[in-house]
Formats: structure tokens, sequence, C-alpha cells
């Protein structure tokens, strides 16, 4: 037991060090999901039929593919193709972002749709354009009513990035492994490495619970009146 | 277009079909300033069409409206600027749910029209002390009872400065009881001399307030005239038989 200890405490500054490797992946994919998924949204209600359609592909293609098979594609297929030099990290990123941007788009289409479309006939009644009325009406809306959907990104996001150990990049699981491969002791590890990714979801959910009631507003979704 | 000063709208036999049905089968009249004309008839006439064909939220597939002697439909882009000109009144007030009612009424004067946050608060505050609802400046729609929802939506209209208001039946979604404030303040506002379209079935404030009461059916006009003649000699018998049922409707909500 006391064994297991002191291979814990002994690796545990390295493990950690992939700390910020996962939260910074997590963060950058969720916001380029956000604001690729808000467009895509946007586009799709908005848009000519071209447009919605090809975002339905989009979001059909994104969905539809396990994140290792895209990880994989990216990193061994389509980057080096391109003749591109990019980290493992940069690539986790962008395809964690983009599979995160269709599944974003869809909780942000449905909270516009949920709108009812007095909203828009009163604020183009008052000479806004459909643009000025889609930013200053229907998205401040859109966003405080998709907020409870949208937060479950976070913890997919979270779980979701360990699999880009497949490509190497440095992060918590990553690291983990390395150790385990070193001493033979898988269990300690991978639990603190499950300890480590709890903690994280526990940490993000009550931020974004905190931002949620930041938000609140009378008469939205669980708003007291 | 230019003819007499005082002729603020021209409406000219608007057709509107959705589908194979015809809602609106050629609208045409004319609207002076300061008056206030107020349009009745069986549901489905397409009276709510009519208004939004006026402003353009609905397009019409024929027929043209001027304002002022310029032609808002077929207008491209200024269409934006029309709209300002033609407030419009919502049965279900539309109000803007994450906007406190001063934002409400805010929110239009500085996108739309540019104005300084500090300039357009003022106008705002001052807007909405036109209808008595300076002191709820601060509450979310959902905060305010429909009666006080609808003259903030009307205080927000009246902001851009509107040379006609379009009103499409600003009570009826509202509890009998509260009826009454609403109509209060769009008396004022016909007796200020804003001129309006008022879609409603309120007969008593059309008999008082109307300087014409339009009879719609099937997409057609069918007869107008002014309250007096239309209510007590009316030509076509529709006219009388529907006329005679909102005035008793009437009379059996003031009892209540
Ligand atoms: N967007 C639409 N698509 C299809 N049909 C429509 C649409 N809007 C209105 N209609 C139809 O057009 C007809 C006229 O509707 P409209 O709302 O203008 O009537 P109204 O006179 O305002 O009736 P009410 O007194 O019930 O408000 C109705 O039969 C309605 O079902
Ligand atoms: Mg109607």
């Amino acid at each position: 037991m006391s064994e297991n200890i002191t291979v814990v405490v002994k690796a545990l500054p390295f493990i950690l060090q992939g700390l910020a490797v996962t939260m910074s992946m997590v963060l950058e994919a969720l916001f380029l999901g956000l604001v690729i998924g808000l467009s895509l949204a946007v586009g799709q209600i908005y848009g000519n039929k071209w447009i919605s359609g090809s975002i339905s592909l989009y979001v059909w293609f994104f969905r539809g593919l396990p994140n290792l098979v895209l990880l994989f594609l990216f990193y061994f297929g389509l980057f080096p193709l391109l003749g591109l030099d990019v980290s493992a990290f940069v690539i986790a990123v962008i395809a964690l972002g983009l599979r995160s941007s269709a599944y974003q788009s869809q909780v942000f289409r449905g909270a516009i749709q949920s709108l009812g479309e007095g909203q828009m006939l009163a604020a183009r009644s008052l000479g806004m354009s459909k643009c000025k009325a889609i930013l200053n009406i229907v998205l401040p809306q859109a966003l405080r009513i998709a907020l409870p959907g949208w937060s479950n990104e976070y913890p997919i996001l979270l779980t979701d990035s360990a699999v880009t150990y497949a490509i190497g990049v440095m992060e918590i699981l990553t690291r983990g492994n390395l150790v385990v491969s070193r001493t033979y002791k898988p269990m300690p590890l991978y639990l603190t490495c499950a300890v480590i990714f709890i903690l994280l979801n526990y940490g993000g959910m009550k931020i974004i619970h905190l931002l949620e009631r930041k938000v609140r507003i009378p008469g939205f979704g669980n708003g007291e009146r | 277009m230019k003819t007499e000063d005082n002729l603020i709208l021209k409406v000219e036999d608007i057709h509107k079909s959705y589908g194979n049905t015809e809602v609106l089968k050629g609208v045409s009249f004319e609207v002076k300033k300061g008056e206030t004309k107020v349009f009745i008839g069986p549901s489905g006439t397409g009276k709510s069409t009519l208004l939004r064909c006026i402003n353009q939220l609905t397009l019409p597939d024929s027929g043209r409206v001027w304002l002022h002697g310029e032609e808002v439909t077929h207008s491209g882009k200024n269409i934006n600027i029309y709209r300002q000109k033609m407030g419009m009144v919502f049965q279900n007030f539309n109000l803007f749910d994450h906007l406190t009612a001063l934002k409400n009424v805010e929110i239009s004067l500085i996108k739309v029209r540019g104005m300084k946050k500090k300039e357009a608060t003022e106008k705002a505050l001052e807007e909405l002390k036109q209808v008595g609802m300076e002191a709820q400046a601060g509450l979310y729609p959902a905060e305010l009872s429909g009666g006080q929802a609808q003259r903030v939506s009307i205080a927000r209209a009246l902001a851009m400065d509107p040379d006609v208001m379009l009103f499409d039946e600003p009570t009826s979604a509202l509890d009998p009881e509260l009826t009454g404030e609403v109509l209060e303040v769009m008396k004022k506002l016909a007796l200020g001399g804003m001129t309006m379209l008022v879609v409603t079935h309120e007969i008593g404030f059309a008999y008082s307030v109307a300087n014409e009461i339009i009879f719609m059916e099937k997409g057609r006009i069918l007869e107008s005239g002014p309250p007096q003649k239309l209510v007590n000699n009316p030509r076509f018998e529709r006219t009388k038989q529907f006329l005679s049922r909102l005035s008793e409707l009437y009379k059996l909500g003031d009892e209540k």
C-alpha cells in the first residue's frame, strides 16, 4: 500500500503538468466550438437553402464520426497531406473543436427556434435590419436559453480530451501512461488520473453554474420571477 | 405621387395569397394625418395580414403602399427607414424578454437611430412617462402585467417618432380588467393627433375615437364609414349583424 502511495507521490508532479495541457485543450476546443457552432446555428436558420443544406451536411458528418477516427484522419491524413507542420496539440484542438461545433450548433439552433417569431417581427417592425435583430435581440436571448444544455459540452469535451493520448498530446492520461510503463503500477496511477478528471469536471461545472446564475433574467428558464 | 399634403398613407389594391387561398383580394384605402381608422371583421378575414403588408413584415403579392408619397413597397433596404415611421403594436406585445422596460424602448434608439446612450435613456423615459410606465422602467417583461407590457410596447413604437401607428388587436390578449388602461393610452394618442390604424373589436373605442370604421370580410373591404353611420345605418345586412354581435359582447363586458 505505502508502495503505491510513494509511486503516486513521485509521479504526481509529472502528471499534474498535464493539467494545463488538458485544460487549455478543452477550453480552446470549447471556444472554437462555440464560435463556429453559433455561426452554424444562425446560418442554418436564417441562411438560404444552400447554406442551411451545407450546414446540415457538416453537422451530420462531424456528429457521425468517432473522435478517434477524426483525430487519426487529421493527424496522419489531412494535415500531412496539406503539408502543414502542426503540433498534435493544435490538431487535437481543431478536431475536438470542430466536432463540438456540430453538437453545439444544434443546442443553439434549438434555443433560437424556441424564441418564437414575435421577437424577430417586433425588432424588424422598429426598423432593425435582420443582422441587427439577430445580434441584439435573438442571440442574447438564445444564449441564455441554451446555457444549461450548452454546459454539457464541457464534461463531454473533458472526457473526450483523454482520447488525444492516441496522437501523443502530453495531457493527463498520456503522462499517466508513461509513468505506468516505467513503474508497472497501473491501478494507483490510473486512479490518480481518474481523480484529477473528476475534480476538473466538478470545478468546471461549478464555474458554469455560477455563470448561469450571473446571467439569469426573470422570465427565462430557471430564472425566478 | 405628391398629392395633398395631409395624406399620410395610401394603400392600393393589395393582394396576398397563402398557397391557394387568397387572403387579401385587393384592398385600397387612404389615411389622412391625424385620422384613426378602425378595422373590424370576422376572424381570418385578413386584418392582421393587411397591417403586416403595410409595413412589409409580410410581402404582398401585388399592390402598392405609399407613406408621405414615397413608395414603401419595393423599397429594398429603405424599408428599414419606413418601418421606423410606422410603429407597430402586436397582440402579444412581443416585448424583448431579455431587456427591462426601459431598455426595450431604448434599444432601437441606440441601434437603429444611432443615438447616444444618455440621450436615448432620456427619450425612452419620456416615452414611458407618456404611457404611465416610468415607475416600472427597471422591470423585465415577465414582471409586468399584460396591460403594462402592452403600454411599454406602445412606448417602444412611439420612441421612433412614427408618422402612423399600426395596432393589431392590442387588447385581445388581455384580461378584461386590463383593457381599459391600454385603450386609455390609445385614446390619448389619437386625441393628441397621432395617425392610427387599429384592428380591434373594442366597439366602444371605435365609436368614441375612430374617424372611420372599416368592415372587412373575406379579404375585402365590404363597407366603411363614420362610426355613427356604420353602426346606425349600415348598407349590408352582414355588417349590421356583425356590429350588433360586437355591441352585445361589449355591453356584456361592461356589466361585469
Ligand atoms: N403565415 C401564414 N401562412 C399561411 N396562412 C396564413 C399565414 N398568416 C395568415 N394566414 C391565413 O390567412 C388568413 C387571414 O389571416 P389573418 O391573421 O390576416 O386574419 P385576421 O383577420 O387577422 O383574423 P383574426 O381576427 O383571427 O386575427 C387566415 O385564414 C390565416 O389562416
Ligand atoms: Mg389578426
